[in-house]
């Protein structure tokens, strides 16, 4: 009982700590200052949180189970953020130019949110519409390659030649030959879901256990009806995977579509920060990718669980 | 409900990818007649082409010449007439025990009129309980009973059994050819087993068909007379056995000595 309780005051000690820190020893002097201690907001909102959690956990028996679980790692966690918050303003120990401090980061994210939403909202859209186009013809594509044979036959060698290009390799030419830079973003987005997609699910729908197949025509089902009930099923497994290389490789494109050319979207702005030497800007962008992509896979593996409930775990999240 | 089979010199041939190789006979002149509502097991050595006899009746495979005939109509596909279970319990995976015995009805477009088949199959084979588990969360036995299901919900006028109690413990699997003999009594199809067991084909089959080395043939019919239920331990089983270990070549002195005993 004893242990428990101290390893629920764990993480509020840290943040006590860190925000005696950030008062209690002197600035170096050499960071921008901010208009407001944005750090100690945020440590201050994470204890709010985490308190009515807390207390949320003396009623409800999952959020008990998590905090207890948890609280150890995030006292790591704001001891870490500590550290580096230490080190970038009481220290010179690093550029100063290259390590902004927190405060400097987290003013950033707040004061420009406007703009950042809408940079988040240009890449997200360019992802998804790239997204789709890619899954949706890698889908069919690997379909088509994976159930008939002659298909198979003129088609594999194409995609095992155009598919291994690196999607990068594409912009200079995709640049040029597509209309709008737009449409060759969406392009290149979905060539890099797209192969992962083709080549997983042609594989998946190869690896179907023939006796499923002889056991549902035995049950009287027609070819159509074997390709969407038992092909497709049975390979499930494998085209979440082409879907989950997929999903990584087109956050990669995303990045060096939007630092080529484009105007817009959270890769460009990392970009344009680095240009003009704003290195906190670099941080808060890269600090909104990481959550965002991150946000994505959950909610992908949260799709798979749920459509995936008949098989066990294979990739863990 | 008939169910009459009648199998004519039927040869199957596999014709071998590597052609320095000769092809390999399985079947060859094999004839067989199977009455409506029998009990037949085909038992012989391994490789001796009982699962390709099994698969050229539920039309999997194409005889290489002769035929087979269903009712008068020559078997050249699969069809729900005859329902097919498989070694091991091949349950689809990804579809829930009631799933699994609805798709052939679903598959056939007449799921809505015979829903009520599928839960009286359920609770036939005593799933109920089970009916929205997931294969993985089955035992193989309850596997195995699912798959029977599935293969009966559609009601064939023929079942055909590959070995399907091979991978079962003693008990679990006394059992089950009890429940198999219990359905076949009940809806009086014309059952087809293959089967590694003596023991499984005297108790449940009024006729075994002993079956030769490659190529295949028949070797011998073997009468079971006894009444029903049948007990395992009974003499007149012993007599079956030694009867067809010795049409095997397998009767020699072990057999005999078992008998003294």
């Amino acid at each position: 009982m004893k242990r428990y309780i101290i390893k629920l005051i764990l993480p509020i000690i840290a943040v006590l700590l860190s925000i005696a820190a950030y008062y209690g020893l002197s600035d170096s002097g050499k960071q921008k200052a901010t208009d407001y201690p944005y750090y100690v907001y945020l440590m201050l909102i994470v204890s709010v949180i985490y308190i009515v959690a807390v207390i949320a956990s003396i009623f409800v028996k999952k959020i008990r189970v998590i905090i207890t679980d948890k609280a150890p790692l995030l006292t790591g966690i704001i001891i870490f953020i500590a550290l580096i918050n230490t080190v970038t303003t009481k220290t010179t120990i690093l550029p100063t130019l290259y390590f902004p401090s927190l405060d400097r980061i987290i003013a950033i994210i707040y004061e420009q949110r406007q703009f950042l939403l809408e940079n988040i909202f240009s890449s997200f859209r360019l992802l998804i519409t790239g997204f789709i186009w890619g899954a949706v013809t890698g889908f069919l594509t690997g379909l088509a390659l994976g159930y008939n044979k002659s298909v198979g036959y003129w088609l594999n060698p194409v995609t095992k030649f155009i598919g291994p290009i690196p999607t990068t390799a594409w912009i200079p030419l995709a640049l040029s030959v597509f209309p709008t830079t737009n449409s060759a973003n969406i392009f290149l987005i979905a060539f890099a879901v797209w192969f992962p997609v083709t080549l997983m699910t042609s594989s998946g729908i190869q690896s179907t256990n023939q006796v499923h197949f002889e056991v549902s025509s035995t049950l009287g089902a027609s070819t159509l009806y074997k390709v969407l009930h038992v092909a497709i099923p049975s390979a499930m497994p494998s085209i979440f995977l082409g879907i989950f290389y997929g999903t990584v490789s087109s956050f990669a494109t995303l990045m060096a579509v939007e630092m080529n050319g484009n105007s817009s979207g959270i890769g460009w702005y990392i970009n344009w920060q680095k240009q003009v030497m704003m290195y906190d800007g670099v941080y808060a962008g890269l600090i909104i990718i990481a959550v965002l992509c991150s946000l994505i896979l959950t909610l992908l593996f949260k799709v798979r669980d749920r459509i995936l409930v008949w098989q066990k775990g294979v990739i863990k999240w | 409900m008939v169910g009459n089979i009648s199998i004519q010199n039927v040869r199957k041939e596999f014709v071998n990818q590597d052609s320095t190789q000769e092809n390999i006979v399985a079947l060859n002149d094999f004839t067989l007649d199977i009455q409506p509502g029998e009990f037949v097991s085909l038992i012989g050595s391994s490789g001796c082409g009982k699962s390709t006899l099994l698969r050229l009746i539920g039309g999997l495979d194409r005889p290489s010449s002769g035929s087979i005939v269903l009712d008068g109509k020559e078997i050249n596909k699969p069809g729900s007439d005859r329902g097919f279970a498989f070694q091991g319990s091949n349950l689809f995976p990804w579809l829930t025990v009631e799933q699994n015995i609805s798709f052939g009805l679903k598959a056939r477009h007449i799921y809505k009129d015979h829903k009520q088949d599928v839960q009286d199959f359920i609770n036939l084979i005593g799933l109920n309980g089970f009916e929205k588990s997931y294969p993985h969360q089955l035992s193989g036995g309850m596997n195995q009973r699912a798959s029977l299901a599935r293969a009966l919900v559609g009601h064939p006028k023929v079942l055909l059994l590959d070995e399907p109690l091979g991978a079962l413990d003693a008990f679990t699997r006394m059992n089950l050819q009890d429940e198999i003999l219990k359905i076949w009594q009940q809806h009086g199809m014309t059952m087809i087993m293959v089967t590694h067991d003596v023991d499984e084909a005297i108790y449940m089959s009024n006729k075994v068909v002993v079956m030769s080395a490659r190529p295949s043939k028949v070797e011998a019919v073997i009468d079971i007379d006894l009444p029903r239920p049948r007990a395992r331990a009974q003499d007149t089983f012993q007599v079956y056995r030694s009867k067809i270990l010795d049409i095997l070549n397998l009767g020699g002195d072990i057999a005999a000595i078992d008998y003294q005993i």
